[in-house]
This record gives structure tokens, sequence and C-alpha cells, in this order.
């Protein structure tokens, strides 16, 4: 990759921004992302990662990314993830483990239903919005 | 089948306690009388953070948000929202003005939180650039490389207003202009990642969730004061952190966002990294530097002032993890935005790490200013186990407790300093009533002790002396003298000791003393712990209610306890050790701990 000049840069911020809304709005991918901070892996979210890939492998589910993100300070419910999908509100399910992306692929992904119980308000307004 | 809409009804336990289950369970027969269930799902949350005007109930994808519902209205909700549409005003959020609003964004900070330093955290994968990018990243290097001379740079951060986060809060355009200002043909920007705080993992998780936001910060500067080398200083003992640091370093040199020329500016900057072995001392500045230039970590006599002959006695702005992250944000979104957030001498937001015996524990970004009640019983969800709120002490082995009477100050720098604390790096460590103030200080004079460098006398033998008093008090040995002796050492220290650390150190003492009077002199006259934490002072006994089960003599590791099968037992005071094994085990409560 060659160096980027400022054209580029700009270039690319606006291309990234148009893939980040559409995907919050009507993009045709799902993702699930995962934080992965020391918290989040120490509380077992790599376990939950292999969890998600195995699964969504073995239901033969091709649209769905799982992508990894930093700590979201609920420090006190890792592991966190948030599924991110068309037609679907975005939701952070906390204190998420095996048995529960089990549930949350079939209620949540395959289902469309939420998944009662585990679901976290994001903690705060987005800044750059 | 996707539902049309989902109810979100807050199961937190402040909502609970008022019969947020039986809103739960009202909304579902409503739906269910309105024939919904196919078009509605209920569903419950975790808590929504603004217990105070609980209970909550949130609409999707309508965004509707009503504040104190009761159970009967359901029904409106059901009717008005779902079926036709309409927002019910009656349960919407009114502000102090008296302004009604359903919709979470007009309602300003109904979450009270606001993210600033932790805009990307838990957002952006930390190990793609273009992610980072897609959020404005690398907009304010822009801004300030082809928009801004390094003058207006210096003077957007003096609007502002942003101050250290490290802990003593100065002013940050003071230290980059102080080097600015400084003829010399080599400058450094430094990052302090030196967390040392027990209980304070703020910047770890900004470098290991956002770690761009500290390479464009550190660029940033640099462009300002004329600096082409940076160096982030980072303990050993954060591995994730470090990897995501040199995945990102190396990512933005192949941007070119990093090295020779930056998209083409002719400003070159780049950075290394440092890594240290995880002493205390090294969070402090001059510590810092010395041991950066493979020095043993020791601080050095101020002035100099590192602004002015820091690393490699040339001129160096160093500035801590979240003091950086804030600094991209100013640039894009100007000085003034950042300075009407906060309070009028600390703007801003802080960051804290919220630990001990809170129910939510973790990361908290709210705006200066506000109170500690809040980030407590609202964010943090109150007290474990609904035990009494006893104190909170901030800013770690260099702050003070702050005490239930305070609990309604707005936090800031200077009110903390007046209360006799201070931020420190942002650490709040819960206390409830089964915590010992005494038990508490020494915790963190014992940690002073092992992390004081030794160079100076005050901070050596001062921290040593302390501890040793504050131990004896916690034996039951303590004498009136020793508080005095308490107060004499601590202020010797205060004015006397070489760095931040020793002069920092006896906070946690006099502040308790100051506070915590009272139980200081129940451990010494009346030779009393009322947490039951001071070993020496406790005493377990059998009451009556004993069946003889011998559970507890069995699980006694010092075999103390003695007794029949069915018969009261008893406990040999002389050779138990306090480890309360019995206690924990007994089922029939016959062990008392006084």
């Amino acid at each position: 990759m060659a160096k980027l000049t400022l054209e580029e840069l700009r270039k690319m911020r606006e291309a990234g921004k148009k893939q980040i809304d559409t995907r919050q709005t009507h993009g045709k991918e799902i993702f699930v992302v995962i934080g992965m901070g020391t918290c989040g892996i120490a509380a077992g979210a790599k376990s939950v990662l292999n969890a998600f890939i195995a699964k969504l492998d073995e239901k033969g589910i091709t649209d769905a990314v799982v992508k990894q993100t930093g700590c979201m300070g609920l420090c006190h419910s890792e592991p966190t993830v948030e599924i991110k999908m068309p037609g679907m509100p975005d939701t952070i399910y906390g204190k998420v483990d095996a048995a529960l992306v089990d549930q949350l692929i079939d209620e949540h992904i395959l289902g469309k239903k939420l998944v009662s119980g585990h679901i976290i308000d994001r903690p705060a307004g987005d800044i750059m919005k | 089948m996707a539902y049309k809409h989902y109810v979100l009804v807050c199961g937190g336990t402040g909502c609970e306690s008022s019969k947020a289950d039986d809103i739960f369970n009202n909304l579902k027969a409503e739906v269910a009388n309105a024939g919904l269930e196919n078009d509605v799902q209920v569903v419950k949350t975790g808590c929504f953070g603004f217990c105070e005007k609980g209970p909550i109930v949130k609409v999707l994808p309508e965004d509707a948000f009503y504040v104190e519902v009761k159970p009967e209205d359901a029904e409106e909700i059901v009717k008005e929202t779902l079926v036709k549409g309409r927002i019910v005003k009656r349960l919407a959020y009114a502000d102090e003005s008296g302004k009604t609003s359903a919709i979470p964004e007009e309602i300003g900070f109904y979450q009270k939180q606001m993210r600033i330093v932790l805009r990307n955290c838990g957002l952006i994968d930390p190990e793609k650039i273009d992610e980072y990018i897609a959020r404005d990243g690398y907009a304010a290097l822009e801004k300030v490389l082809f928009e801004m001379t390094p003058d207006e740079v210096i003077e957007e951060m003096k609007i502002s207003g942003l101050r250290g986060r490290g802990g003593a809060g100065f002013p940050t355009w003071m230290k980059w202009n102080f080097t600015k200002q400084v003829e010399s043909d080599v400058k450094y920007i430094v990052c302090n990642a030196d967390e040392g705080d027990p209980g304070a993992y703020m910047d770890r998780s900004t470098l290991e969730g956002d770690p761009h936001s500290i390479l464009e910060a550190m660029a940033i500067a640099g462009y300002a004061v004329g600096a082409q080398q940076g160096f982030i200083y980072i303990r050993a003992e954060y591995p994730l952190a470090i990897k995501r640091l040199e995945i990102a370093m190396a990512q933005a040199r192949e941007y070119g966002l990093l090295g020779q020329n930056i998209l083409g500016s002719n400003f070159s900057f780049d950075i290394e990294i440092r890594l240290g072995a995880g002493a205390f001392v090294c969070g402090e500045e001059t510590a810092l530097l010395a041991s950066i230039e493979g020095k043993r970590g020791m601080p050095t006599p101020k002035p100099p002032f590192p602004a002015v002959c820091g690393l490699w006695k040339k001129p160096t702005v160093i500035n801590n993890v979240e003091t950086w992250a804030n600094v991209p944000v100013i640039i894009t979104k100007g000085g003034k935005w950042f300075a009407s957030i906060g309070t009028e001498k600390s703007s801003g937001t802080k960051v804290f790490a919220l630990t001990g015996k809170i129910k939510n524990s973790g990361l908290v970004e709210v705006p200066m200013g506000t109170t500690l009640r809040e980030i407590v019983y609202d964010i943090g969800g109150g007290i474990k186990g609904g035990k009494a709120f006893k104190a909170v002490q901030t800013g770690g082995p260099s702050g003070g407790v702050i005490t239930a009477k305070m609990i309604d100050t707005p936090i800031d720098f200077d009110n903390l300093i007046a209360a006799g604390s201070m931020m420190g790096s942002g650490g709040m460590i819960v206390m409830d009533e089964d915590d010992c103030i005494i038990d508490v200080a020494k915790f963190y004079q014992e940690f002073c002790v092992e992390e004081s460098c030794g160079k100076c006398s005050p901070c050596r033998i001062g921290t040593r002396k302390l501890y040793d008093i504050l131990t004896k008090i916690s034996e039951g040995k303590g004498t009136m003298q020793d508080l005095d002796q308490l107060k004499e050492i601590g202020e010797a220290m205060k004015r006397a000791a070489l760095c931040g650390l020793g002069q920092t150190a006896p906070n946690p003492v006099l502040s308790s003393l100051h506070y915590f009077y009272d139980e200081y002199l129940e451990h010494i006259q009346d030779k009393k712990c009322r947490a039951g934490k001071c070993k020496k002072l406790i005493t377990y006994t059998i009451n009556d209610n004993c069946r003889g089960c011998t559970l507890c003599a069995r699980k006694c590791p010092v075999n103390c306890i003695s007794g029949e099968v069915r018969q009261k037992h008893t406990i040999d005071a002389t050779k138990c050790i306090k480890c309360g094994e019995c206690m924990k085990n007994c089922k029939f409560d016959a062990i008392e701990k006084k």
C-alpha cells in the first residue's frame, strides 16, 4: 500500500462513513461485534468468539461477519456482544457464554427476536455522529 | 418474521424494585389484548442508567423513551404508541425547563455518560485503521497540517481548557507552549501509559480499544511544538495494549500517517514504544523520562520541568493517555465545544474506573461536575448486596476518601483537592460498611512503601513509619500519640518529598483520619474494629444455635474448634487465626464475630 495523499485519505474517510451508515440502516450483512478488551477476554470473550464462528458455520449462515472491538466500559457484564443486522435494532448483549451464543443465533439472528434478560443499553450517545 | 416494534423494559434492580415486573407483565397482556403478539416483542433489558426516573420503558424503532412508568400505564403505551404510533406525552421525560421529550437524543444527558475519550471504544475494530479513519480519524491531524499554524493549535488547546488527566490537572496547552517556546534542534513528545494506580485501567482500555487516537494526538502535538519523535512509555504487563499499539503504528506508517512527509505536508513524525517494568514511580514524569533514557527510574527535582529540559535534556511534552485521547476531538470539534462541557475550571469529561463494592463495575465517562451520587447510584447501580455506602477512595494511593456527606459534591479537579483527595488517574474504589478505613489506609500505605524509589528520605522513611503506626493501630496497640504522629509525619512528607509519589502518599491516611476520626478512636480506645477487618481485634465465638454438627471443626485449618457431636462446640481463641472459615461454613448462624 502506497502512502496516502490528502485526497486519498479524505476519499477513504467518506467511503468508510458510508459503509458504516449503510451497515446501520439497510445493509445486507449481519455484524457480530465482540468486546475483546482485557476485561472481555478475561471474562471469556475468546470462547464466545470461537463459539460464534463455529455455530455460524454449522448453521450455514454465510452473510454474518464476526468482528472484535475494545472495551465498552460495561466490565460488569463482560463478555459483551453487539449484533447489528437489517430489520433489527442494534442490540448489545451482556454476560454472553457459549450457551447464550446458540440462543442468540437461533432467536436473534435467525428468528429475529430479541433475547430477553441479557440486553444492555449503550452507555452513552455517539458524539461523532 | 421480524417484529415491527420492540418494547424494552428496564430490568435493573432499581427499576425492578419499583414494579418493573408488573409493567412487563401488563405490557405483554396489553399487547396480547390488542392482538399484536406477532408485531410486538416485549423484553427486559439491563439498567438504562437513569434510575432516579425509573422504571423506564423504551419503544424501538420509534426510540420513544418513557420515564416513571407505572404498571397501569401499560395500556396507554400499547394503545397510543404501538397501535396509533403516537408518543404518550404524559410519560415523556420533562427536563428542568419543563420541556418534554420522548426522544433520547433530545433528553440530553439521560444516560449521564458522555463519551469523548472512549468515543471509539467498543465501536471500532482497534486493529483496523480504516475503521478509525471512517470515524473522523486523522481528520484532526489533517486539519492542523493543512489549515492551522502551530500557534493556532496551541490557542485551540488553550480555549478548550483541557487539563492533564494523569492526576495533577496541569493545563495541557501550557505544557505545549513551554516546549514550543524553547529553541532546540530536537524536541520530544511522550505518552505516559504507565498506569499504576490500583483499580485504574482506563488508559489500558483506551489503548486497547482506540490506539490510533493516541498516535494522532501525539503527531498533532509534534506539529504544534516542533517535535519529530514520540515515545509511548507503557508497562510490559499490558501485552494486549502493546500489541494493538504496534499494529496501529505499522498501519499508520503504511498509510504515511506516521513517518516522513506525512500526507505530503513536509511534516515528519514517528513514534517508538518503550516498555516499563511496572514500577509505580515511573508514572512520575521525571522518573519516566529517566527510565526511557535507560537509567534507573527515579525522579529528579523540578524545575527544570520536562517541558523545557526533559528527555536527553531536550524539551519534552509529556501527557497521559487520557489527555492525548481528548486532543483529536478538540481539534475537529473546536476548543469552544470542549470548553462547554464540564465545569468552568475543569472542562470536558473524565473517565473513572468504578470498582469495589459496586454493582456495575466498569469504566464510566462523565462530564466534569457530575456528582458522586450520580456515578455510584445512577451509573454504578448502587452498592452490592444492598449494604450501606461508606466512602469512595479516589485517586488511588495518592488520593483520599470522599464520604457519604460529600456525595452530592460535583466532581472536578478543584473540588476533590478541597476535599483532601485528588483526581489522580480516576480510579474510584467504592467501600461499604464492611470495609475498615484503617485497613484501607494500611493497604495503600503498604503499596507506597513497596513503590517508593527510596531516593528521598521523607518518602522512604515516611511511608514506612506511617505503615508501622497503622499496623500498630490495627492490632489494638495504638495510642493517642500515634494519631498526632500520623498527622505530623504526613504533613512533613507533603512538604518535603521530592516527587508526587511521596508528596501524595500520606493522603489516604490524612483524609481517612480527618473524615473517620471516630473509627481510629474506636481502634485505639475500645480496641474494636466495627467492620471486623482488623484480625487482631476480633474474636470468633460459638453461640447457642450450635447443633454440634462438627462441620466447623472439620473446616478449621488450625484445629482450634473442639466439642462432642451434637454438643455445643467452642473455639480456642489463643489458637484461632481468624480466617473466618467456620463462620462461612456454619449452616445454623452459630458463629459470632465481635
